[in-house]
């Protein structure tokens, strides 16, 4: 076990070394960067206090080096003007849009876009194990099709669209005010009960929203995997010996068939943390997604490329974890690749 | 004690016996055992109905593509003025009790001043018949010949909004049959691409194995674990903004198809590695076929079908993955019209609430989907037919 959780996390951090590497040059694609461009326009205005002030940053920041330095400079393997200080060190760099640190920009947005994805995980998994048994054991009925259709109406419905037409019917109908987190006048406050319970009420959305296509999808791959061992003797055979139904379901074919399903977390995530982005930007919520968009069009790269590394980085935990889960309720993958 | 039971007994049949003569096989299981596989596979999609009819469906919405200016009644960029934010206008067929024929009412503009709201009433006292075959507002077929004729036609001095206008006053309806001329080839170029990367890297994976396919493997395993819209965002952003919209069009379907590979690698390769070791491969090698014609005889024809089986299924993510980049506003942008960029007028509650029609472009965009994934399932069901 020891040498898999080992070779498991190498293999986490190479692949997080080269995600570093090919975030850093789509960044760099775009000809320019923020401060040039600033200066360009600074020079149009003729300011010269500003310029000087961002050709200092300019030096600061090593943006006059060559690209593969500055990215050694940002992951910090390679001391920049003020020694060794980059991702590795924990400094996430400045944000020139904003002229504060990066780690005061999103400080928030972090948690907020941990929670969000978080909540759709356990919403998918909640809804969609329910829906997928009752489906499976009454194949061919009223609910199953029902549920197949809805699965399928999620499944091909642009997730912003639904979350901007869910979005004025929860205001029109349950009064839910419209966008952000939590009500505006708690913006800024400290932690309060009365600001948690604003937040989770308007967690509901966003929510369903993003987990709405995950769960269609999950639907539909566990309500096959248990129709599968449904059909197996041995659980004829449990029946016909007297165990009681819902015994015999739980205890033998729905835990058969939690195995690939505990697999395609992996494979899931990805698309939460693509959805979570999309509705955030719809829902105005204070994720990273709104804060990313905004720093990819101002080419403000420090910002913009670390929040491409923690979302990478959420999925790339988020398939350890389900990787680690897998193991462990599945010996056979722990010794096949403990070799 | 009895002789031995009756089925020891030694028994042999009387009649002589014919090594040429074989059991006689119906026509029907005949014609079965003769069919080529993709005449199989035909057999079996067909059997699948809703997917033949997701097939019929979208059949009728690439046959448009090339017609597009025909079959819309305006031209895209036609603008009225004097109606901005139109609600739909239906078509009626009875005026006063009697049948005249397809004729809309005129709308009479006014200004609600309590609201600041436009205000449409339509006027039922003068029907105004719609033309068909007709001519109406020009256009530049294929961009070559200047020509105005259209299938349908609004009336006369009248206007045919059946699906609303726009802030400009554009009919919805036109640049929504104009967009599925974008949104649709925009699916089929990207899925071109990543079919192209997908048989190259997964062909060069499982053909050559060693640790060619353990690089190819990594980089298939890194591309899976990105959440791909902000790379999308973030390579959409990298564009260049001084780009004609063509460009951009084909700059966006790359980025589609530069993400969306790695799944398709991963079919052909394990279907390469485990065809490799069929009997019908061995027997060919062994009957002295070359590598080539192996490879394109025996190897791609099988499992092409499993490839476009899995490449309908990963249309649907291209189309959406449009529509999202545009509403965004980092896709494409006007004049290009796509139902992405038509989407992104609807993008605040205003028009949820005030011109609810502007939403209507999502319709097409779930049919297309829905109708895709159909017929993915059908074709994935139908391209293993001896199954």
């Amino acid at each position: 076990m020891i040498r898999f959780l080992l070779r498991r996390f190498v293999t986490m951090a190479v692949t997080l070394l080269i995600i570093s590497a090919l975030v850093f040059f789509i960044i760099k694609l775009p000809p320019g960067d923020f401060l040039t461009n600033q200066i360009a326009e600074l020079r149009a205005q003729g300011e010269s206090a500003s310029i000087a002030k961002a050709e200092f940053l300019i030096r600061q920041y090593g943006l006059d080096k060559p690209a593969w330095q500055q990215y050694l400079v940002w992951i910090g393997v390679m001391p920049g003007p003020n020694g060794f200080s980059g991702l590795l060190q924990g400094d996430w760099g400045w944000s020139f849009e904003y002229d504060k640190p990066v780690v005061e920009v999103i400080g928030d947005a972090l948690w907020l876009t941990l929670l969000v994805n978080l909540a759709v995980v356990i919403f998918i998994h909640v809804v969609s194990i329910p829906i997928a048994i009752y489906s499976a054991t009454r194949q061919y009925s009223v609910g199953d099709y029902l549920a197949t259709f809805i699965g399928y109406i999620g499944l091909a419905t642009p997730s912003f669209l639904l979350a901007l037409i869910l979005l004025y019917y929860m205001n029109r109908w349950f009064g839910i005010s419209i966008g952000g987190l939590y009500d505006s006048q708690y913006s800024g406050e400290p932690w309060t009960w009365a600001k948690t319970q604003s937040l989770l009420s308007h967690l509901v959305v966003p929510t369903v929203v993003i987990g709405l296509g995950g769960t269609a999808a999950m639907i539909r791959r566990m309500r096959a995997n248990l129709l599968d061992e449904l059909g197996k003797q041995y659980y004829v055979t449990a029946k016909a010996k007297g165990l009681a139904p819902t015994k015999a379901l739980l205890k033998y074919p729905f835990r058969m068939s939690l195995n690939p399903f505990i697999a395609d977390i992996g494979n899931l995530l990805p698309h939460l943390v693509s959805g979570s982005v999309l509705v955030s930007l719809v829902l105005s919520l204070p994720t990273v997604g709104p804060i990313l968009l905004s720093a990819l069009k101002s080419q403000d790269q420090f910002l913009a490329g670390f929040i491409l590394m923690f979302v990478a980085m959420l999925t790339v935990v988020g398939m350890l974890i389900s990787d680690l889960l897998l193991a462990w309720l599945d010996p056979r993958i722990r010794m096949g690749s403990g070799r | 004690m009895n002789t031995a039971l009756p089925s020891k007994r030694h028994y042999v049949d009387p009649a002589p016996f014919d090594p040429g003569k074989t059991e006689p096989v119906g026509a029907e299981s005949e014609s079965f055992y003769r069919a080529s596989s993709w005449q199989l596979m035909w057999w079996k999609f067909r059997r699948h109905k809703v997917a033949v009819a997701a097939a019929f469906v979208l059949l009728a919405f690439y046959a448009l593509v090339p017609f597009v200016e025909i079959v819309a009644p305006y031209s895209q960029t036609q603008r009225h003025g004097d109606f901005l934010y139109a609600p739909p206008q239906a078509i009626h067929l009875m005026h006063e009790g009697r049948f005249i024929g397809p004729h809309t009412y005129p709308y009479t503009y006014s200004f609600d001043l309590e609201s600041f709201r436009r205000v449409y009433t339509p006027d039922t006292s003068k029907p105004q018949p719609i033309r068909f075959l007709c001519r109406g507002d020009s256009y530049q077929f294929w961009g070559m010949w200047e020509m105005n004729f259209h299938l349908v036609c609004p009336p006369e001095d009248g206007t045919m909004f059946l699906l609303g206008t726009d802030r400009l006053g554009r009919d919805l309806l036109s640049r929504i049959i104009y967009g599925a001329r974008i949104s649709l080839t925009i699916g089929i170029v990207g899925i071109a691409v990543s079919f192209a990367l997908g048989l190259f890297f997964g062909g060069l994976a499982g053909y050559l194995g060693g640790w060619v396919d353990h690089v190819i493997q990594r980089m298939i395993e890194i591309l899976r674990s990105l959440p791909e819209l902000p790379l999308w965002l973030a390579l959409s952003a990298a564009l260049p903004a001084n780009w004609s919209p063509i460009l951009v069009f084909f700059g966006i379907t790359i980025i589609l198809g530069l993400l969306d590979w790695p799944g398709l690698a991963r079919a052909v390769r394990s279907k390469l590695l485990s065809l490799r070791e069929e009997d019908f491969v061995k027997a060919a090698e062994l009957m002295g076929a070359s590598k080539q014609r192996i490879i394109a005889r025996h190897l791609i024809p099988n499992f092409m079908s499993h490839l476009i089986a899995s490449a309908t299924l990963s249309i649907p993510s291209m189309i959406l993955g449009e529509t999202a980049l545009s509403f965004l506003g980092l896709g494409l942008r006007p004049p290009v019209t796509s139902w992405g960029v038509l989407l992104n007028e609807a993008q605040n509650l205003a028009a949820v609430q005030l011109h609810p029609w502007l939403l209507f472009p999502m319709v097409p965009v779930v049919i297309v989907v829905l109708a895709f994934n159909f017929m993915g399932d059908g074709l994935r069901d139908a391209a293993d037919p001896y199954h």
